[in-house]
């Protein structure tokens, strides 16, 4: 206890917070006994240390948020980092017959792990799952509300159409790309909305039913491309424990809410591979919304919650988005498209709400319609 | 003579870690170093890398009583990421003279070697205190650092009152100061 009062003594003594008398008192003290003025020696050399590395350390902090932010605005463009094409061509080469029996062996497994999987996975009529879309209900009673704040401005709903399904979505691609899950799109066509409430006409690119993902363009003159995206998409599978947050529509078109939670298993309802199950509470409307970790990093899109238990919800897994991307590759019809992900995270080092700032300008309410 | 009083206005911005000032920098000056790096083995990485350690040599620089900036902050921060960049491309063992540079540039080789002491001692820091654990680690930066109060702490730590925050503080820092002066030299 003694040295506690002591070192508090020496703190206040080099911080200057002593009076004059105390000083005198303080330095008396130090003169006599050779032990205390080693202290504070080496006290003060110690808090000298401290405070240049705390400088230090905030100058850096300041340096790199500046750097990810004007990198984000788009203020300079870094070398393409596609890897080289031409090792793959020679490993390919000078593997071919062993990938050629490789793949001979997998295509058996994967018939076999086809069928076992097809016996065994969950099939969600009838289950213990719910799946996020808005209903229909939700989305007519906000249109009446919305109705006659909004009437000057016409909506982009085809005047005919019956709306059927809604959900949250996000950009992956500054031309209009959008990324939500395949249950919102019940309908033929689709809307997106801004955070600011406004209104774009988007059409259906690809929809994938296994994975419940699905991508959408928007293709509206009104939308203005941003200059970047902020957000990298993980490759990796995520820790288990690892914090995350997401942004959704749940309530009405216009106002985004944010939800905190963390990752509570590395697999889904009944072990599905596919996705996450998270701690987080989701509700209707929130399918197709984005979860991001702490560092910004996108890491799965909210699908489903269980029924009985509130708070567990379930996300398709990132990963699933680059299956979905490599099978855009393939078609014919889509192969054109050039998506281009975010190569850098920008919003690793900020704070939570300067992070909700940027990304609620990537978020999009999503409205199917027949 | 407005451009000079402009570099001594952006200089006080840096001295007190003011982004806007930061900001103006980068808008100014990455380029420049992009362009360098990337044209001597390096990567666009690299140069964020190199350019973020000019900017605390010359933030430490200000800082100095005896500060004096003979030359325009382009060339200082110019002559710096050259040297650090040599100094890497050396480690890496890739080091090809001449170097690909339009830019005039001035010796740095005092300024480089105080750096280097400060920066050597930081590491020393961020050791001890990453070796540390929770909740030392955050305390201790919570009260140095951040300059927090003990109460403050206390309910963001969730200690009962200030006195035991005080206790633990006391039995942190203990430990840091052993671990910090275990590899500090005062000497070199």
């Amino acid at each position: 206890m003694e040295d506690i009062q002591l070192l508090e003594t020496i703190e206040r003594y080099l911080s200057g917070e002593m009076s004059s008398e105390e000083i005198i008192q303080f330095e008396l003290t130090r003169k006599n006994t050779s032990e205390i003025d080693q202290m504070v020696v080496e006290h003060k050399l110690f808090l000298h240390q401290m405070e240049a590395y705390a400088q230090r350390k905030n100058v850096q902090q300041t340096s790199q948020q500046t750097f990810n932010h004007l990198l984000a605005e788009g203020e300079w463009s870094p070398l393409e980092l596609e890897l080289p094409k031409y090792k793959v061509i020679q490993l390919w080469t000078k593997y071919k017959k062993t990938i050629a029996i490789a793949a001979s062996f997998g295509g058996f497994i994967a018939i076999f792990t086809f069928l076992l999987v097809m016996y065994l996975s969950p099939s969600l009529n009838g289950t213990q799952l719910l799946q996020l879309s808005k209903a229909v209900e939700v989305i007519k009673k906000n249109q009446q509300v919305q109705g006659h704040l909004l009437n000057e401005v016409k909506s982009k709903v085809p005047e005919n159409a019956k709306l059927i399904s809604g959900g949250s979505g996000f950009l992956i691609d500054t031309k209009g790309f959008i990324i939500t899950n395949a249950h919102v799109l019940k309908g033929d066509g689709a809307i997106v909305i801004d955070n600011k409430g406004r209104e774009l006409n988007a059409t259906i690119i690809y929809s994938d039913i296994n994975n419940d993902l699905a991508l959408l363009k928007i293709e509206d003159k009104d939308y203005i491309q941003p200059k970047s995206i902020p957000y990298t998409i993980r490759h990796k599978i995520s820790d288990l424990g690892e914090e995350i947050f997401t942004l959704g529509f749940p309530r009405n078109d216009y106002d985004i809410v944010y939800g905190k939670g963390y990752l509570s298993a590395q697999t889904g309802y009944e072990g599905d591979s596919n996705s996450y199950q998270i701690q987080i509470s989701a509700n209707p409307g929130y399918s197709g919304a984005p979860i991001f970790n702490n560092n910004g990093e996108l890491i799965g899109v909210i699908s489903t919650r269980q029924k009985l238990i509130e708070g567990v919800a379930f996300a398709v897994k990132s990963t699933k988005i680059f299956e979905v991307l490599n099978e855009l590759k393939k078609d014919k019809k889509t192969k054109g498209l050039n998506l281009k992900l975010a190569k850098y995270t920008s919003l690793s080092s900020a704070g939570r709400k300067a992070q909700l700032e940027q990304l609620k300008n990537y978020m999009f309410s999503i409205r199917s319609f027949d | 003579m407005k451009a000079e009083l402009n570099e001594q206005a952006l200089l006080k911005g840096l001295a007190q870690n003011d982004s806007k000032a930061v900001e103006t920098l980068y808008k100014s000056h990455f380029t420049m170093i992009q362009h360098f790096v990337e044209n001597n083995n390096g990567s666009f990485d690299d140069a964020r890398d190199v350019f973020q350690e000019a900017m605390i040599a010359l933030y430490e620089k200000v800082q100095l009583d005896s500060f004096v900036l003979t030359c325009q902050i382009k060339t200082y921060l110019f002559s710096i990421c050259k040297h650090l960049w040599l100094k890497r491309l050396h480690q890496m063992g890739k080091y090809s003279s001449p170097l690909n540079a339009h830019e005039e540039s001035i010796s740095v080789e005092t300024d480089m070697g105080m750096f280097e002491k400060k920066e050597a001692a930081f590491a020393i820091m961020n050791r001890a205190l990453n070796s540390l654990g929770e909740p030392c680690k955050s305390l201790l930066e919570g009260y140095y650092i951040n300059k927090k109060g003990m109460q403050e702490l206390a309910n963001q730590f969730g200690y009962t009152n200030a006195d035991n925050t005080k206790n633990q503080k006391y039995k942190c820092l203990m430990r840091l100061k052993k671990l910090f002066f275990a590899q500090y030299n005062i000497g070199d």
